[in-house]
């Protein structure tokens, strides 16, 4: 190609410059015209095109000698009439297309100029339908038409373009090479101001404009099969094959070139073929026919029976057929170079097959469309939807035409409701991008102007949930048949489970399944789950802390869908509305699930999560949906009262740290903050009085609720880089979680109010607004501080001081884990955490350096300074930053 | 811009003609020529030519051309034909 570019003389070289500029100053001036401009351009355009349709189609059949003038005649009129009707409402300028509820417009940018190649077959109308196209998109096209077919093309882009400046078009809007040659064509199609090669015609010209390295539609070859099946209406079938096959000579590139004829028909509709026209070929002419309208040597269609007459070619080959002789039908036997006939023909010869079953009709149609048709057009006539639906599936084609003709069908807007066109996308199958019917839209550059939306958020808590002192005597209003009680041996030793069990009603047989006082066991579930089974529970009563109710929630799971497979449900996701697995929805059995926490800190009984511990494997399995959310959540301090001085401390502190982190979380929401704020409040306010005063009903009620509250901020908004830290650091060094929270909560309180190194993407968030949640929770808890670095502060020092109170190791270095040891396992302590979930809630994402930093801070302990508490008013100003 | 520019307003229905005259006074300006564009709604192809050609007659000469209130439709028509880079605007 770039040895015929070199010898174009200067002289060509500065007429074809001269037509890029002419219309690369027209494109860029349609840029300025609006959708009005356009329309009014496009009408009188097609009125001239309909005018001059039959004077057009007389040229081209006097220019090329293929075809026939009646029909390219109806050709130019579909090409203008047709093309308008479907695109005269449509919007091309501007924005052409609004999704309000998506927020996204669709906006309409001109190619600029097209470069565009035009076939010998269809000349006329495919050079009214492209300029027709081009107005309408505010596009300049540089036509070079098949050289045999250049007089009659230059005269439809003369009236094209004469109506089109007449009503407003830039002058230069259309201009086109009178004569070419392909050195002409390889100059434009490379030329560096041409947007879009458009080539509508041979496998040559299409292979030249795909290998120009420009964006191309291009148009190839067909061979168009077709399935006559034995439920189809044969006078119709037969008619409509006719009718498309000779229809300007079979010059369409979508008409039909082989039928394949189930067995029991094939008889009376070789014979209906006969009555209407059609002459059936013996072996013999066959073989002829093949021999001559074929080369042997490429087995390609020889070009001078192109768009030539039946009898024409009848009289070329040697047969004797009748004067008025419409088609040859030649039967094979196959499809491939041993069957000639198997390939295109552009005129009208048509090969038929003789199928013995629907299997082997579909097998021959696929032969034929890959025999140089794929992603062109097939074509069905059926009434068996079955089938049909089959053959769509099997046929790799753009176009599949039920129960019409495959050329006026495939051209569409005729015989059904496909985009009316003259150029056929054939998919990757045909080297093309597209399998459109081309129009406008792909002469377009669709710009898409997308609004930022604000998700659908939810808040999501227990059906019921009973608080305060002796709230468990509520367990009697739930009827069972059945009820087993899931607890540890604490409970059943301190006299709990038999406090639970006087609250269910008599009649209700009671079973309970005393486990381990630690993360449920794989083993420990599937137990529970037989349990449930032999016992054919109708209600699970969880009796004790996260651990037991985490158990209770996956055996409820496993009893309910037996088929749940835990490995994939526990499989990683980063929204829990697009996540890929989904937990069961059907069930075999149906069980209550009533959640008694005896612990004032993980607030099991209301969230959505459970953690199993899978001993086999050695890992963590963590559920997370919220149909593991227990029904019934109860929140009675009289569990709560006995708890060790140690344990209300670290679980406080675990209550606290999922306040804070839900109200600084990218999800948060004035439905979680309004939790995580009264949270924070109460614990700063009643954990030390629970902690120094373990017998204070009042602050045991209120730091039992407190857990609960603050669950059901988290459950809804989730939490942070806190825990993602503590999980790591707990889980090495076995640290109680709460006090692995408490170890790192006024390093991550400081860290997220710095400036992030790396903003968290937080489509519902409007800029960075944790520090200033920060600050108001200083606000909430009366720190005071004059700006928001000093309620910042002053909320890290007021948490180190409660932390002070409660006794809690103020550093990891505390704890006696030695420099080198915490040295040692760094690495790993980063890679955990960095893998765990949950910081992806974070309103700061952490960077691997950063999680080492934080860890590094929570090792050397306490180091920011303590600010003054002053007094601070807490204006309305200060509150609407969230 | 230098204090003693050139400045003429170019009239929106007679674009070429006003180009016209500013080619002429490319030949006789000391500092700037000012285009006023302020009431130019759209240009036309001849228009276009007519600013390639005075672009083209600014190059050679060390007179600047400095387009003012030209509207943004205007403007992304000059930077298709990558005349932006040969001309000044001012707003």
């Amino acid at each position: 190609m770039a040895e015929t570019v070199a010898s174009l003389s200067e002289e060509r070289i500065a007429y074809l410059e001269g037509l890029v500029s002419q219309a690369r100053i027209a494109a860029a001036v349609f840029t300025q015209y609006t959708q009005e401009d356009v329309d009014r351009i496009v009408k009188p355009m097609v009125l001239a095109g309909l005018e001059q349709a039959q004077y057009l189609a007389r040229l081209a059949i006097e220019e090329t000698r293929l075809g026939v003038v009646e029909d390219k005649a109806l050709k130019n009129m579909v090409a203008t009439e047709f093309v308008y009707n479907y695109i005269k409402d449509k919007r091309t300028v501007g924005a052409i297309r609004e999704f309000p509820e998506r927020g996204v417009v669709e906006v309409a940018e001109p190619i600029g100029v097209i470069f565009s190649l035009t076939p010998i077959t269809n000349p006329t109308s495919t050079v009214l339908f492209k300029c027709i196209m081009a107005i309408k998109t505010r596009n300049a096209v540089i036509f070079s038409p098949h050289p045999s077919a250049g007089h009659c093309c230059y005269e439809a882009v003369r009236i094209m373009y004469e109506a089109a400046v007449k009503h407003g078009a830039p002058e230069g809007v259309f201009t086109c090479l009178e004569s070419q040659t392909l050195q002409d064509n390889a100059y434009l199609m490379r030329h560096k101001d041409v947007g879009l090669i458009d080539a509508t015609g041979g496998p040559g010209m299409v292979k030249a404009a795909y290998s120009s390295g420009k964006p191309a539609l291009g148009v190839g070859p067909g061979n168009t099969p077709v399935y006559l099946e034995k439920t189809a209406d044969l006078n119709m079938a037969v008619v409509d094959i006719i009718t498309s096959k000779t229809f300007d000579n079979g010059t369409i590139c979508a008409s039909e070139q082989t039928v394949v004829i189930d067995d029991e028909i094939y008889d009376s509709v070789l014979q209906k073929f006969s009555e209407l026209g059609a002459h059936i070929c013996n072996e013999k002419e066959t073989e002829l026919l093949g021999r001559t309208v074929i080369d042997p040597k490429t087995g390609y269609m020889q070009p001078m029976a192109v768009g030539q007459k039946a009898t024409d070619i009848a009289r070329m080959v040697g047969l004797s057929v009748k004067p008025k002789t419409k088609l040859l039908i030649a039967p094979i036997q196959g499809v491939g170079p041993e069957h000639p006939l198997s390939v295109e023909k552009l005129f009208p010869v048509l090969a038929v097959y003789r199928a013995k079953s629907v299997n082997e009709a579909l097998t021959v149609c696929v032969d034929v469309n890959h025999a140089g048709g794929i992603g062109h057009t097939a074509v069905i006539f059926s009434r068996n939807d079955e089938i049909i639906q089959k053959f769509g599936e099997v046929m790799n084609a753009g176009r599949i035409i039920v129960n019409s003709p495959g050329s006026i069908g495939a051209l569409g807007g005729v015989y059904n409701d496909m985009v009316p066109t003259f150029s056929f996308g054939c998919g990757t199958g045909g080297g093309n991008s597209t399998t459109d019917n081309v129009n406008v839209y792909n002469y377009l550059n669709i710009k898409r102007v997308a609004r930022r939306t604000q998700a659908h958020m939810w808040f999501r808590v227990p059906n019921q949930i009973y608080f305060n002192m002796n709230a468990v005597e509520n367990v009697r209003h739930f009827p069972s048949r059945s009820t087993i009680i899931i607890t540890n041996p604490a409970m059943e030793q301190i006299g709990h489970v038999d406090t639970v069990r006087r609250h269910i009603p008599p009649e209700t047989l009671v079973h309970v399944s005393v486990i381990p006082d630690a993360e449920p066991e794989v083993k420990v579930v599937m137990q529970g789950v037989e349990a449930l089974n032999f016992y054919k529970a109708d209600q699970i009563i969880a009796l004790g802390g996260g651990s037991v109710i985490d158990a209770a929630k996956i055996m409820k799971l496993k009893y309910e869908s037996p088929e749940a497979d835990l490995e994939e449900l526990a499989a990683p996701f980063l929204d829990l509305r697009k996540r890929v697995i989904q937990y069961p929805t059907e069930k075999v059995a149906q069980a209550r699930l009533i959640a008694i926490s005896t612990t004032s800190g993980t607030g099991s009984e209301v969230t959505p999560f459970a953690v199993l511990t899978d001993k086999e494997h050695g890992r963590k399995v963590t559920l997370a949906d919220y149909s593991l959310s227990p029904d019934v959540a109860i929140v009675d301090p009289q569990f709560v009262m006995s708890m060790p001085k140690g344990l209300t401390a670290d679980t406080g502190i675990d209550c606290l740290t999922h306040a804070l982190e839900a109200g600084v979380s990218i999800f948060a929401s004035p439905y979680t903050d309004s939790n995580a704020m009264q949270a924070i409040r109460m614990v700063f306010k009643f954990l030390p009085i629970a902690y120094e005063h373990p017998q204070d009903e009042e602050a045991r009620t209120m730091m039992h609720n407190a857990a609960c509250i603050a669950a059901i901020a988290f459950s809804n908004a989730a939490v942070g880089v806190n825990h993602a830290l503590a999980h790591a650091f707990g889980a090495r060094f076995g640290v109680a979680h709460g006090r692995a929270n408490a170890l790192m909560l006024p390093h991550v309180i400081a860290f997220n109010a710095g400036v992030p190194t790396k903003f968290m993407p937080s489509p519902n968030q409007r800029g960075y607004i944790a520090h200033k949640k920060y600050a108001m929770v200083a606000d909430l808890l009366g720190l005071g501080g004059q700006t928001i670095d000093e309620k910042v502060k002053n909320l890290v020092a007021a948490t180190e001081q409660l932390l002070d109170r409660l006794a809690i190791p103020r550093s990891i270095a505390d704890l006696g884990i030695s420099k080198e040891e915490f040295e040692r396992a760094m690495p790993d302590l980063v890679k955990i955490a960095f893998d765990d979930p949950s910081w992806r809630s974070n309103p700061r994402m952490p960077l691997l350096s950063e999680l080492g930093e934080l860890f590094w801070s929570a090792y050397r302990g306490r180091s920011l300074p303590t600010v003054a508490k002053a007094p601070q008013p807490q204006t309305a100003e200060e509150w609407s930053c969230v | 811009m230098t204090m003693n520019a050139e400045w003429i307003e170019i009239d929106g229905e007679r674009v070429v003609q006003g180009l016209q005259a500013a080619r002429e006074t490319l030949d006789t300006a000391q500092g700037d020529v000012v285009l006023d564009f302020s009431s130019v709604r759209r240009i036309d192809p001849n228009a276009l030519r007519a600013m390639e050609k005075l672009a083209g007659l600014a190059d050679g000469k060390t007179v600047k051309v400095v387009l003012r209130g030209v509207n943004v439709d205007i403007y992304k028509v000059l930077k298709l034909v990558k005349l932006t880079s040969r001309f000044s605007f001012l707003a």
